[in-house]
C-alpha cells in the first residue's frame, strides 16, 4: 500500500487553521456538546485521519468545517480558517463557492448519498455546469474523463445509469467522481469504505491516494478504523467526547502513542498475528455523555490509569517528546504511573484468574 | 471457486452436516435464477466454531439462513442433531429451530422497538410454554446477567434506550433463552465499534463455554474471524475455495482469493508495508456465474483448464482443503504483517 503520503510536493503552507471549534445542539435533553473546543491545522497536499469511536464528534467536526450543518439547529463558535479566509459565519449562499470547487466530501453511504431518481451523468455533470459554467457537451465529456480517472468501466454506459444499477464500489467511485469534479483544494472523506468489502475498501483508498498525490489535494479521513488510517495518512488525530486528545504524525503516533485511549482503542482490534481466541483488550462503558460531559478528563471513567487527579482536572494538550506530537493525559504511557498502575492490573489478574481487560461494561 | 467436493468432510461427533447445499432465487420472470449458493458441504463439530467469510454477495448468509429453512433450499441435506431438516415437516422444523438459533447483523433493527427488552428475551419461553412463569422470568434474569444486561432495566426499558453493542447483548440473550446448541452468527460485530467489537466477542466466547455451544460464526472481517474460529471456510460466488484450521488457513492460505482477503485487510501498523497485488474489479453476477472455477475472472494465475474445469476440494494436509487447481505453496510469512 503506498499510501496518501506527500512529501512537498507542488506548493506547501497551510491550507486549513481550525482554532477552538466548538459545535453545539440545542435539545430538549440540554446543549449537546458534540464538538468542543478543537484546534489544528492541515498542510496543503497533506492527509490527516480523525479517528474515534461513534459520538467522539469526527463526524460533526468535519461538516462544522465544511459549513453543512443548519445555523437553525446548530451554535457553532471559535475560527476557520481556510487558504487564509474565516468560514464560519459564511451564509449557505456565500459557501456555494467554495463547496465543491474548494471543499468537497464523500460520505459512508453511497446509496443514500447519490440522487436514486436521477441518472448517474447529471449528476456528475451538474457541478461541473453550475459551479463552473461549462456547456453541456463538455461536461458530458468532463464527466466521462473522470470516470475513467476513478476507473469506471465502461463510462460511456454508465453515465446513462441509475444507482441502483451499480454495485456498492461502483458507486462510491461515482461520488468520488462527482467530488472531484471542481477540482477541490481540500477533500472531506467520512468513511469512505466503511459500507464496502474489504476488496474494494482496498481499492477506493488507493483511488483516494492517488488522486490526492495527482491533484495536490488536503484530505481529511474521518474513520473508526486506525488500520485504515495507518497506511493511508500523514497525520492522524485522535478524537474522544468532543475533544482532541492526540495528534501525531502517522508513523510516530503508532511508535510512541501516549494516550491511554489510543492505545487501547489500537489493541481492541483483532490482529492477524494473534492466535485464534486470544483474549480481546477492550474499552469498558461507553462513550461520555455530551450533554453532561464528566469532570476532569472525559475518558477517566474507562481508563485502567485514570487516577485522582484525571477525576478532577482536565489534561490540556501538551507536546511530546517527537516532533508534532500533542497530547491530553497526566499519566501517559510510558509514564512511571503508568507502569506502576499496569504492574497492578496484570497482578491482579494473575490473582484473579481472569485476563486483563476484561472490563465489565454490563449496566451502563 | 470453486469447488464442490465433500473430501474434508468428518464422521464424528458432527453437530451440523450440510451437503450439496443448493439456493437459488428467480429473477422475476424472466426465466433467469441468482444462483445464491451452488452445492457446498461442510460441517461443524460439537463445540466447534466455523467461521465463514467472503465478499457480499458470495452466499454466505444464504448459507446460514438455509440451515433454518428460512427459506427451504432448493436442493441438498442439512443434516443437525441427526435429522434431515429438509425432509421436516413444518411443525417439526418449528420444534427443531429451537434447538438452532440466529444473532444478526443490525442489533437495533432485529429487536421489536415497542416492546420492553426483558419481554423481547421472555417470549421465545411463552411461545413455548416452558417453565412456569415465575421460572420463565428466573431464566430470562440470569440470562440478561450474563449478558451483561441489568434485568431491572431490560423490564422498564425499550431497545431505543440502549446503545448498540447493549442491543447486540439482548440479541445474544434471546437467542440462548430457549437452550440451543447452535448459534448462527450473521455478522454480529461488524455494525459496531472496534472497543465494542471486542466485548461482543469476547461475550460470545464465554458464553460458548458456560452454554456449551457450537457456532457458525460469519462475517466479512477475516481478522475478526480469526480471533473466534477453530476452522474457517472461505466462500466465493456460491462456492466453497477453501476449509482449514484457522491458524493454518493464515499461515499458508492456498487459494489465490484467500491470499486476496489477507492481503486486502488494512494493518494498524504504519511501518508495515504489505506487498499488494490488488484484485481487479469486483465478482461477476450470480445469475451468470462464469464457467470452470468461478473465480478465475479475477484470478491472475487462470488458465484454460480453470475456465472450463470446476476444481474439486481436495486435501492439502492438517486438515486443509482447498479447491483449486493451482494452489499457492509459499507460505505467508507472518512476520512481515505483525
Amino acid at each position: 500500500m503506498s499510501g496518501l503520503q506527500t512529501e512537498g510536493r507542488g506548493i506547501s503552507g497551510t491550507l486549513l487553521e481550525v482554532t477552538d471549534l466548538r459545535t453545539h445542539f440545542p435539545t430538549e435533553r440540554g446543549v449537546v456538546r458534540a464538538v468542543d473546543g478543537v484546534s489544528f491545522t492541515l498542510e496543503r497536499g497533506k492527509t490527516l485521519g480523525v479517528v474515534g469511536e461513534s459520538g467522539s464528534g469526527k463526524t460533526v467536526l468535519s461538516r462544522s468545517i465544511m459549513g453543512l450543518l443548519s445555523p437553525r439547529t446548530t451554535i457553532l463558535t471559535g475560527s476557520v480558517k481556510f487558504a487564509g479566509e474565516e468560514l464560519l459565519g459564511r451564509s449557505a449562499k456565500q459557501m456555494r463557492n467554495v463547496w465543491g470547487s474548494e471543499m468537497a466530501m464523500i460520505f459512508q453511504d453511497p446509496m443514500t448519498s447519490l440522487n436514486p431518481l436521477m441518472k448517474i451523468g447529471k449528476q456528475i455533470t451538474e457541478p461541473l455546469k453550475i459551479h463552473l459554467d461549462m456547456p453541456a457537451d463538455e461536461a458530458k465529456a468532463t464527466a466521462v474523463r473522470l470516470m475513467r480517472d476513478v476507473r469506471i468501466p465502461e463510462p460511456e454506459k454508465r453515465l446513462e445509469q441509475y444507482p441502483y444499477e451499480l454495485s456498492g464500489g461502483m458507486r462510491q467511485r461515482v461520488m468520488i467522481a462527482i467530488a472531484l469534479a471542481c477540482g477541490p483544494t481540500m477533500l472531506f472523506a467520512d468513511e469512505p469504505t466503511t459500507a464496502l468489502d474489504v476488496t474494494v475498501q482496498a481499492q477506493i483508498l488507493e483511488l483516494i491516494g492517488e488522486q490526492q498525490r495527482d491533484r495536490n489535494m488536503s484530505v481529511i479521513l474521518v474513520t473508526h478504523d486506525l488500520g485504515v488510517v495507518a497506511g493511508h495518512t500523514d497525520e492522524i488525530a485522535v478524537m474522544y467526547g468532543g475533544r482532541l486528545v492526540e495528534k501525531a504524525p502517522t508513523t510516530e503516533l503508532f511508535a510512541n502513542m501516549k494516550m491511554p485511549y489510543t492505545e487501547a482503542l489500537l489493541q481492541s482490534i483483532p490482529r492477524l498475528d494473534q492466535a485464534s481466541h486470544t483474549r480481546l483488550t477492550t474499552i469498558p462503558g461507553r462513550p461520555p455523555d455530551l450533554v453532561n460531559p464528566p469532570k476532569g478528563c472525559r475518558f477517566a471513567p474507562r481508563c485502567a490509569y485514570a487516577r485522582d487527579r484525571c477525576l478532577e482536572e482536565e489534561p490540556t494538550l501538551t507536546p511530546a517528546e517527537g516532533p508534532g506530537h500533542v497530547f491530553a493525559c497526566f499519566y501517559p504511557v510510558g509514564s512511571d504511573e503508568y507502569h506502576e498502575r499496569k504492574a497492578e492490573l496484570a497482578q491482579r489478574s494473575q490473582t484473579s484468574g481472569v485476563a486483563a481487560g476484561t472490563g465489565s461494561e454490563g449496566g451502563l | 471457486m470453486a469447488g464442490s467436493g465433500k473430501a474434508h468432510l468428518r464422521d464424528t461427533d458432527v453437530l451440523l452436516r450440510v451437503e450439496d447445499l443448493v439456493m437459488e432465487f428467480p429473477v422475476g420472470r424472466t426465466g433467469l435464477k441468482v444462483n445464491a449458493v451452488s452445492g457446498i458441504s461442510f460441517d461443524i463439530k460439537r463445540g466447534e466454531t466455523l467461521g465463514m467469510v467472503g465478499e457480499s454477495g458470495c452466499g454466505k448468509s444464504t448459507t446460514g439462513r438455509s440451515i433454518m429453512q428460512l427459506p427451504r433450499p432448493t436442493s441438498g441435506s442439512v443434516v443437525f442433531e441427526g435429522n434431515d431438516l429438509t425432509k421436516l415437516d413444518d411443525s417439526a422444523m418449528r420444534a427443531a429451530r429451537t434447538r438452532m438459533q440466529m444473532i444478526f447483523q443490525d442489533p437495533i433493527s432485529s429487536l421489536n422497538p415497542r416492546r420492553k427488552v426483558r419481554d423481547i428475551v421472555m417470549e421465545p419461553l411463552t411461545i413455548w410454554k416452558r417453565g412456569d412463569s415465575a421460572s420463565r422470568g428466573q431464566l430470562v434474569d440470569s440470562v440478561l446477567e450474563d449478558v451483561g444486561i441489568d434485568p431491572q432495566r431490560a423490564a422498564e426499558s425499550q431497545p431505543h434506550q440502549f446503545s448498540g453493542g447493549q442491543c447486540q447483548r439482548i440479541s445474544i440473550a434471546r437467542s440462548l433463552v430457549l437452550d440451543p446448541s447452535l448459534i448462527i452468527c450473521d455478522e454480529p460485530v461488524s455494525a459496531l465499534d472496534v472497543s465494542v467489537q471486542a466485548q461482543v466477542l469476547n461475550l460470545l466466547e464465554d458464553l460458548k463455554e458456560r452454554y456449551e455451544l457450537t457456532l457458525l460464526f460469519i462475517a466479512h472481517d477475516l481478522a475478526v474471524v480469526k480471533n473466534i474460529s477453530d476452522r474457517i471456510a472461505v466462500m466465493y460466488l456460491g462456492k466453497l475455495c477453501e476449509i482449514s484450521p484457522a491458524e493454518d488457513l493464515y499461515q499458508r492460505p492456498a487459494h489465490p482469493y484467500t491470499r486476496v482477503l489477507l492481503d486486502s485487510i488494512p494493518i494498524p501498523d504504519p511501518t508495515v508495508k504489505v506487498e499488494y497485488a490488488p484484485v481487479e474489479g469486483e465478482p461477476p453476477s450470480p445469475v451468470l456465474p462464469p464457467p470452470g472455477c468461478r473465480f478465475h475472472t479475477r484470478c491472475q494465475y487462470a488458465d484454460d483448464q480453470c475456465r472450463t474445469q470446476e476444481p474439486q476440494l481436495r486435501d492439502i494436509g492438517g486438515g486443509h482443503f482447498v479447491a483449486c487447481h493451482h494452489p499457492l505453496e509459499t507460505p505467508v510469512t507472518l512476520t512481515a504483517r505483525s
